[in-house]
């Protein structure tokens, strides 16, 4: 309350100094620095510069965010914090705890963001109950992509249950093709095991597994069936997999050396950027059963002096929420909208399916977080758990003895 | 007044580097040491919280691969090094035409990059891409050279670019060492009538204990500190069966938002530096107080 007052007066003094002060201001912090990111924070950039703001541009390449969060620990220490962050999932409640973050509710009430973001969405953006962050876009994460030609050729149909799928690949294995194409660094070891999670655990034990982090089914017995698949999807890769980046792995399936590959839909990207039609040279199905698992990309507002620099966080927070940055944004990045009144005509048919997926799967409750995607557990935690699915996958490790290594990997990361 | 600044000047020298010594390495070992004694999280906190850090890290799974890879490699490494650079270092001391070039060869590994050598590596062991496709390439089809992507035995690979990397520089050492023997011993062995081999084991390299023991150390803190060489040839991988106390340091500190297990790691980093260094200082002070 006391911030709003202090914007109304702010705003006025605001107004009357107007050809003294140089207009809304905004440091934004962020790591979308390669070609097609790169792309879609210049949009947003330029619709900032044309509602009258001055934007000072801070990316930092490098470690899938990493680098950016030291820069940002740093300029936090120093008592100096950029106006908005790219930060997502828990981490931007880790920060509030810090107490660094600002207060944008005034924005999001004004904007209505509560009647046109999901409710499960919306909580990410929420700090003890006042909105803290703004939403870009929605990345699904429990994709699977397939060439077309290949599946054809084979008589496969797109895999509807695990049981489905491990038919295909013994019926590609016999054909001398790989049947999954894979990159065998961490984070891609655990996007594989969060869809097959959810497939067997369905979306009730994958919540309380990998958002409530309870025992009783980290340890179950389908805990241990989600590993008896990952063992059978071990085989399913070609020798050469360690190391290799996911971008190259979708390539793979493009150039029909692989038939399938489970990945976000970041890897859409990659098929449109080489001239491929959905449905037609590759296809899009969401992996074998009931959930979506989604990857929101958000900008934090963190807590920042001076007039200028707080009406370009109220400015850019309006921006980033409103339906034309929404729309052009997410055509270029290959995600969907987070509100969900945007209209899609000009949308694939793998971005209509994901965002009917949403919305059906936000009305019965299997709208999960993605936690190999940092969005259901702070960075200890599933940090711990990837290291087990890692360690798992390239070993020959039983499957009871990895739920009890997830387990107290668990216990000992809490 | 001279003879003031002629006591003091070297003080006053000294003085601003001594400063920085105590507190950017000295002040921030301390630092660590507190912090790891908390339950920092993302940002440092300073409320003491036990030893809770070290029995996380001692149950961490990933740490023991971690610590049992830095004894093997370091193991490995140190000696494969050392053994390959002492041969090339006596077979280029036999007085031979063109030893200015083929030291210059043999020493240039360690001019590069450790980013260069891994990344260089990575391709030349990758079995898709480099000495098992070739091989297989020329007709021998069993060959199997996947090292690198094999978790049981992908430390060995990152011993092999490791020693690729040092063994030169340990050579260029050496070389120096033997260069420095009185070569009236030798020829005193030779007009003895002592055979080549005697003369290299019981006179030469015995004479040069010194040598040895600065290239154990410069190799050892290699070892320790190695980092870039496991980022850039296998990340640490397959699964972390790679990682060494410093990835692991890293990875905690930098992408996981946990600052007091990456500082307690870093403290027993630093424990099995001293339990190195210490020994070696002790010797060396007790051999000027004698």
């Amino acid at each position: 309350m006391k911030n709003t007052a202090f914007a109304a007066v702010s705003a006025v003094a605001l107004a009357c100094a107007a050809p003294a002060t140089a207009g809304p201001e905004a440091e934004v912090l962020h790591w979308w620095t390669s070609g097609g990111e790169a792309k879609s924070a210049a949009v947003l950039q330029q619709e900032f510069a044309d509602n009258g703001g001055t934007w000072t541009d801070m990316p930092v390449a490098g470690g899938g965010g990493d680098a950016a969060m030291t820069a940002l620990r740093a300029r936090v220490l120093s008592g100096n914090a950029p106006t908005a962050v790219q930060l997502k999932g828990p981490a931007i409640q880790e920060w509030y705890e810090e107490g660094v973050l600002a207060d944008i509710s005034s924005v999001a009430e004004t904007e209505g963001w509560a009647d046109v973001l999901p409710g499960s969405i919306a909580e990410h953006m929420k700090c003890e109950g006042k909105w803290c962050a703004a939403p870009v876009n929605v990345h699904r994460v429990d994709w699977i992509w397939a060439n077309a030609a290949l599946l054809e050729a084979n008589g496969i149909e797109m895999p509807q249950t695990w049981e489905d799928f491990n038919a295909a690949a013994d019926k590609l294995m016999e054909a001398g093709i790989t049947p999954l194409a894979h990159g065998g660094q961490a984070w891609q070891d655990a996007t594989v095991f969060e869809a097959v999670a959810l497939g067997i655990l369905g979306p009730e034990d994958f919540r309380k597994a990998f958002v409530d982090l309870d025992m009783d089914t980290l340890k179950s017995d389908k805990m241990a069936a989600v590993f008896d698949q990952m063992r059978k999807m071990r085989g399913y890769v070609d020798a050469n997999f360690p190391g290799r980046d996911w971008n190259l792995a979708t390539s793979m399936v493009m150039n029909g050396e692989a038939a399938f590959q489970i990945m976000g839909d970041w890897a859409k990207g990659e098929f449109l950027a080489a001239g491929k039609e959905p449905g037609k040279d590759f296809l899009c199905a969401s992996v074998p059963g009931d959930g979506f698992l989604y990857n929101v990309d958000s900008f934090a507002m963190f807590e920042v002096d001076g007039e200028d620099k707080q009406a370009g966080q109220d400015l850019l927070a309006k921006l980033i929420v409103g339906p034309k940055f929404q729309e052009v944004f997410n055509l270029n990045k290959g995600s969907i909208p987070a509100r969900v009144d945007v209209k899609l005509d000009a949308f694939d048919t793998c971005a209509h399916l994901s965002a009917k997926d949403m919305g059906d799967s936000a009305d019965n409750g299997s709208l999960l977080p993605s936690y190999a995607h940092g969005m259901a557990l702070r960075g200890a935690q599933a940090g711990a758990i990837t290291d087990v699915v890692t360690a798992h996958f390239n070993s020959d490790m039983s499957s009871a003895e990895a739920v009890q290594m997830l387990a107290d990997a668990v216990a000992n990361s809490l | 007044m001279t003879e003031w600044l002629e006591r003091h000047i070297p003080k006053m020298v000294l003085a601003p580097s001594f400063a920085a010594v105590l507190v950017f390495v000295y002040g921030f070992i301390a630092w660590t040491a507190w912090v790891s004694l908390t339950r920092s999280r993302l940002l440092p906190k300073y409320e003491i919280d036990g030893l809770i850090q070290y029995e996380r890290l001692f149950n961490a799974p990933r740490w023991d691969t971690a610590m049992s890879n830095l004894f093997v490699f370091g193991t490995l490494f140190i000696l494969i090094s050392m053994v390959l650079g002492l041969m090339l270092a006596i077979l280029l001391d036999q007085k031979i035409r063109t030893e200015g070039v083929l030291r210059t060869i043999y020493l240039y590994p360690m001019a590069l990059s450790l980013i260069v050598t891994g990344t260089a590596w990575k391709w030349i062991m990758n079995p898709g891409l480099g000495l098992e496709a070739m091989v297989r390439g020329w007709g021998f089809e069993s060959f199997t050279f996947d090292w690198v992507i094999n978790p049981d035995k992908a430390i060995y690979a990152v011993v092999i670019a490791g020693v690729w990397q040092a063994s030169g520089f340990v050579m260029a050492l050496f070389l120096a060492g033997l260069r420095g023997v009185d070569g009236e011993i030798i020829k005193a062995a030779q007009v003895d009538g002592i055979p080549a081999w005697r003369i290299y084991t019981a006179i030469i390299i015995p004479s040069m204990a010194p040598i040895f023991l600065s290239a154990f150390i410069v190799l050892a803190h290699l070892a320790i500190k190695s980092f870039d060489l496991v980022i850039a040839l296998t990340g640490g991988g397959p699964g972390y069966a790679t990682d060494l106390p410093a990835t692991y340091m890293y990875t905690m500190a930098f992408s996981r938002g946990d600052i007091g297990q990456a500082a307690s790691s870093a403290m027993v980093m630093m424990g099995v530096v001293f339990a190195i260094i210490v020994p070696y200082l002790y010797s060396e002070l007790r051999a000027k107080h004698d």
